[in-house]
């Protein structure tokens, strides 16, 4: 049973086409990039599988793990139960700032726990005892007692990932995660990424910008252009060259001037994933 | 190949800027428009008397020379009449600001569709604006006199007011962690709790304290019609031409709000 399934997936926004009868399947755990320049469609494909945004009347049908959210242009009845089950990381993390980091990473129980107890946000110590490991899980455990809107961008965006974490979803929706990061914050975070997929078998979908950092963790990319899928393979077979004959110029916007030389690490650099505190604060 | 001194920037002649015609004369129809309307209020506002404040400005100065010995013989009793002022302010505006959370969520446009919108901002409309005097002489009638009445009045007409700045608050929130929790699976009540209320909470705050200062004031007035309090007491002895005793409570009471102004913005720190 393939995670995500979509089926001739259609979107207008007023006259632009923002998706044109997309296509396509992802397995049980795998690592997928989704590149593309900006507007080509990345980011409104992840709001519809994750059910933040309806397709156009009659405009396709998107399954999670054999569970229809939405099809037609309409969510579907069980669309709330099955978000729990997929956790999305945003670009501007989307934490409420004005609460603690281990409050914020709570609410990833929300879908689990029955309707009182969450509605008067009354976490057992369990809970609460998962919420802080998930912070340590993601080299933030010293934090949980800050305000969320005090971290700085890497941090706050660990602490998304680890919310993610204690929603116990099966996959992962990550739009655009590295995209307001500095360089180390950026590579942190997509370690993180990548020790949850490795290791908790999470499905992850991850949207980039620059097409070096799909090469580095993501076995698969899918690339989009105009919002059509243009390729879809092993990131490898994705080069420089073939870049420029998918988008032309506008190739450019999608990789980096070679400052970190990927090649020199071939293989994912194996981060230990409990680390002490503040080896990884930034 | 132009150099900078070839350019000739400051010699050129200025480009002529059109006049804007249909602006110019709507200022104009602005202008006239209020003079016109400025002399058709004149003569029912009775503004031709305004001589009068020169002429018979003897008139009020024996009537102020009567407020110059302010007499605070009396000062417990009025102390603690304006402490019943308080008490009816406070629980007035705290069943209001309770009250007003669902309503503001409810008439907040990104909260709720218009269906229930409209209806809930009309009767918001409505509480707000009849005067809380027109509530209060409704109240006596109902609950008979005293300072239940004032808390009555107080009640309907701040929750009308807070309710439509708590949805102001509540449409300029940032939608983006709303979107987040809604992604856990948290139901629409949940993402009004965990992602709209943080956000709005220091703006609420100050707004129930800011209406909390405007009802000590207005509590006051509520006493001149028999709604309990110092302004019943306020009223009685102007009436009775007690000036010295009315100068001490009008003494007190300015003393009073300016605390409470003080106190509310130290309160209001506390919260942002």
């Amino acid at each position: 049973m393939g995670a995500i399934s979509i089926r001739n997936l259609s979107k207008t926004f007023g006259k632009k086409l923002a998706l044109d009868n997309v296509s396509l399947d992802i397995g049980s755990g795998e690592m997928v990039a989704l590149i593309g320049a900006s507007g080509s469609g990345k980011s409104t494909l992840i709001r519809h599988i994750c059910g933040l945004e309806t397709a156009q009347y009659g405009g396709g049908a998107i399954d999670i793990m054999g569970s229809q959210i939405q099809g037609g242009g309409r969510l579907a009845h069980g669309a709330r139960r099955l978000r729990r089950d997929v956790g999305v990381v945003f670009q501007q993390f989307n934490l409420v700032g004005r609460l603690s980091v281990l409050s914020n990473v709570l609410l990833g129980n929300l879908g689990r726990i029955s309707l009182w107890r969450g509605t008067f946000g009354l976490f057992t110590g369990e809970e609460k005892r998962a919420a802080r490991e998930a912070l340590a899980r993601v080299g933030i455990p010293e934090v949980g007692w800050q305000r969320a809107s005090t971290l700085s961008g890497g941090q706050q965006q660990r602490a998304a990932i680890a919310r993610t974490l204690v929603q116990k979803s099966r996959i992962l929706l990550a739009d655009e995660p590295i995209a307001s990061l500095d360089p180390s914050s950026a590579r942190r975070v997509m370690e993180v990424l990548a020790t949850v997929n490795r290791e908790n078998g999470i499905t992850c979908v991850v949207s980039l910008h620059q097409v070096e950092y799909a090469r580095r963790y993501c076995p698969r990319t899918i690339a989009l252009r105009d919002g059509r899928i243009v390729f879809d393979g092993p990131s490898a077979e994705l080069t420089n060259a073939m870049l420029v004959e998918l988008y032309g110029d506008g190739s450019e916007e999608l990789v980096l001037p070679d400052i970190e030389a990927p090649k020199k690490t071939p293989s994912r650099p194996v981060r230990p994933v409990l680390k002490p505190a503040g080896v990884f604060a930034a | 190949m132009t150099h900078l001194a070839d350019s000739p920037p400051l010699k050129a002649p200025r480009p002529e800027i059109a006049r804007d015609w249909t602006r110019t004369l709507w200022t104009a129809f602005i202008w006239i428009a209020l003079a016109l309307l400025l002399i058709w209020s004149w003569g029912p506002a009775e503004m031709s008397r305004w001589t009068y404040l020169f002429t018979d400005a003897d008139n009020m100065a024996s009537y102020a020379a009567g407020f110059a010995n302010p007499n605070f013989s009396e000062w417990r009793y009025y102390l603690a009449e304006m402490g019943v002022t308080i008490q009816i302010a406070l629980w007035g505006t705290f069943l209001a600001a309770v009250l007003a959370i669902p309503f503001g969520v409810l008439s907040a446009r990104n909260m709720a569709p218009w269906y229930i919108v409209q209806p809930v901002r009309r009767l918001m409309d409505i509480f707000r604006s009849i005067h809380e005097l027109v509530f209060a002489v409704l109240f006596v009638v109902a609950v008979g006199l005293g300072p239940f009445a004032g808390v009555m009045a107080l009640f309907i007409h701040t929750t009308g007011i807070l309710a439509k700045l708590f949805s102001e608050a509540v449409e300029a929130v940032d939608p983006r962690p709303v979107e987040a929790i809604r992604s856990t699976g948290a139901t629409r009540l949940q993402e009004v709790v965990f992602g709209v209320i943080p956000q709005v909470m220091p703006l609420w705050v100050s707004y129930a304290l800011y209406r909390f200062e405007s009802n000590v004031r207005a509590a006051t007035v509520l006493g001149v019609i028999g709604a309990g309090g110092i302004g019943q007491v306020l009223f009685e002895s102007i009436r009775g031409f007690y000036y010295g005793e009315a100068a001490a409570m009008l003494i007190i009471m300015l003393v009073t709000v300016s605390l409470i102004d003080l106190l509310s913005q130290q309160l209001r720190k506390l919260f942002l």
